[in-house]
């Protein structure tokens, strides 16, 4: 009973892990950049989304109408200033600037919002369960996880079955041919980048109405995305929800073992995948 | 003599240091099919990438319809209607046939050729519209290309060594698809290794050597043995 309550439990967790990947796999697939700064950018999108809260008085979710834009907004502006100028051969450069901005975001919320946890008040959403059969299901979890199967349908739909998507994967293909198909792929990648924060921005206000957060918990989301994406395959927008699915499974599985196993749980599950499937279990990028 | 549309004006081109195109001088008139010929590594690739922007140049090195575009960025150029059809063809993989061809179309210019004349051109395209582009064979793939550079109605298109890596047969049909393509008024600047092929088809010849015109001319007029002195140098 308590091992299918974990299973349950972890599989819609999961969902959040598939929201923090599926920004950094939508980066990755499109430009090759690996984004440090990703879970910041999560954080800063709660900050937004509390700050949205407090100032409108609205509830965390309608937030969502204000900061959603206003992360993609940041995303483009970010790309087409700095990122674009450090996108090349050699792979360094957008490492080591994601990194600085990881830095420069972190220490901006510490001087902005102080060390403080902070939380997003939602009300009843945060207590409200619906019973299926002996298990108890929290709304907010299974909320989380319905998102994050709409948001990563949505891109795939984007992804293949508009004019903006065939510019992602030509561009992704082969940037010089994409642009001599008259594409500029600054603004390809500027475009990418806000969509990619869009989903950041989702992510980061399910993850302050989750739990409490403060400008230090970027480096865990971004690890646990990084997990996600890898342990999905690189580049498949649905392996990316079955590796948060896997994720979130092994340390709910390791919580109810001994609750300090679990993050260890989902390290170890990852490392386990790595070693057996090192390009992941769904790889869409060959060679 | 008709306006040229494209002239290059001394143009030098680089790879970092490596300088690849030395004072080139060349033009390309209204509806014209030129030739460019030369041995590997002669500048010809390089001369291609220049005009479409991919190689960035001097602004004045080189101007299309009045307009000076040596350090145009590429996109900006096709816009202008320059199209280009890459060596070694370079379609997208992640695209279907007919994917690859609606983002050739992408740019949105007025003109003739839409996806159902490249598919009349083609037919076998049709066929094949919703296949990844790689399992096509080369010459599918090759009119994949050439279809993908008409749908932006460009008004110059270039070819870069068309014929590579193909079958005979197939180079034969691709050529004879040419007249219907440039028959339209549309200038082409055909690059190709193939001396024959490349005279039978444009109205003006340059040879490239080490990165210099060697030889410019009526392609009805050179000799051979001119065309063998400009290719190689020999004496």
């Amino acid at each position: 009973m308590d091992f299918l309550n974990a299973v349950v439990q972890g599989t819609l967790l999961g969902g959040l892990y598939a929201l923090f990947a599926a920004g950094l796999s939508l980066i990755f697939g499109v430009m090759r950049l690996v984004n440090i700064a990703h879970g910041d950018l999560i954080v800063l999108a709660a900050y937004l989304g509390l700050t949205t809260t407090v100032v409108l008085g609205v509830h965390p979710l309608v937030a969502l109408i204000v900061v959603v834009p206003a992360m993609a907004g940041i995303g483009y502006v970010l790309q087409r200033g700095v990122l674009n100028h450090t996108l090349g051969d050699d792979i360094l450069p957008p490492l080591l600037v994601t990194f600085g901005l990881s830095v420069i975001i972190q220490n901006a919320l510490l001087e902005g919002y102080s060390a403080d946890p902070q939380k997003m008040d939602a009300g009843v959403l945060e207590t409200a369960s619906v019973a299926l059969g002996p298990l108890s299901l929290g709304l907010l979890p299974l909320l989380t996880f319905a998102i994050a199967v709409a948001v990563i349908a949505g891109l795939q739909w984007t992804f293949y079955r508009t004019p903006l998507g065939r510019a992602f994967r030509a561009t992704s293909d082969n940037q010089d041919i994409a642009q001599l198909m008259g594409l500029n792929k600054r603004h390809v990648f500027g475009l990418a980048m806000a969509l990619a924060l869009a989903v950041t921005a989702v992510a980061g206000i399910l993850l302050g109405i989750r739990t409490s957060f403060d400008p230090s918990v970027g480096g865990g989301r971004l690890i646990f995305g990084f997990e996600a994406v890898i342990i999905g395959g690189l580049g498949n927008l649905w392996g990316t929800l079955v590796g948060g699915v896997i994720l979130g499974v092994a340390q709910t599985l390791g919580a109810t073992i001994n609750p300090g196993w679990q993050l260890l749980a989902g390290h170890i599950a990852f490392l386990v995948i790595l070693a057996v499937r090192p390009n992941g279990l769904f790889p869409r990028i060959s060679g | 003599m008709p306006e040229p549309i494209l002239t290059l004006t001394g143009l030098d081109a680089f790879y970092g240091d490596f300088q690849a195109l030395y004072g080139v001088d060349l033009e390309v008139s209204e509806g014209e099919v030129l030739a460019i010929i030369g041995a590997n590594g002669a500048g010809k690739t390089t001369l291609l990438r220049s005009i479409a922007g991919l190689i960035g140049n001097e602004a004045s090195q080189i101007t299309y319809r009045g307009r000076s575009i040596g350090n145009a960025r590429p996109d900006v150029v096709a816009q202008m209607g320059l199209a280009m059809v890459p060596e070694g063809r370079q379609l997208f993989p992640s695209l279907s046939v007919e994917e690859n061809l609606m983002i050739g179309g992408r740019v949105n210019r007025e003109g003739p050729w839409n996806l159902r004349k490249v598919y009349d051109l083609f037919p076998i395209l049709e066929e094949r519209k919703a296949q990844a582009s790689t399992s096509l064979s080369g010459g599918q793939q090759q009119m994949v290309a050439i279809g993908r550079a008409l749908m932006a109605n460009p008004d110059l298109i270039m070819f870069d060594e068309i014929s590579l890596g193909l079958a005979p047969v197939i180079i034969r049909d691709i050529y004879k698809a040419l007249p219907g393509i440039v028959g339209g008024g549309m200038s082409a600047v055909i690059v190709e290794q193939d001396i024959t092929k490349a005279l039978a088809v444009s109205s003006r010849v340059y040879c490239l050597q080490e990165g210099r015109v060697s030889l410019e001319g009526r392609s009805d007029a050179v000799s051979r043995e001119d065309i063998a002195r400009a290719y190689f140098g020999v004496e």
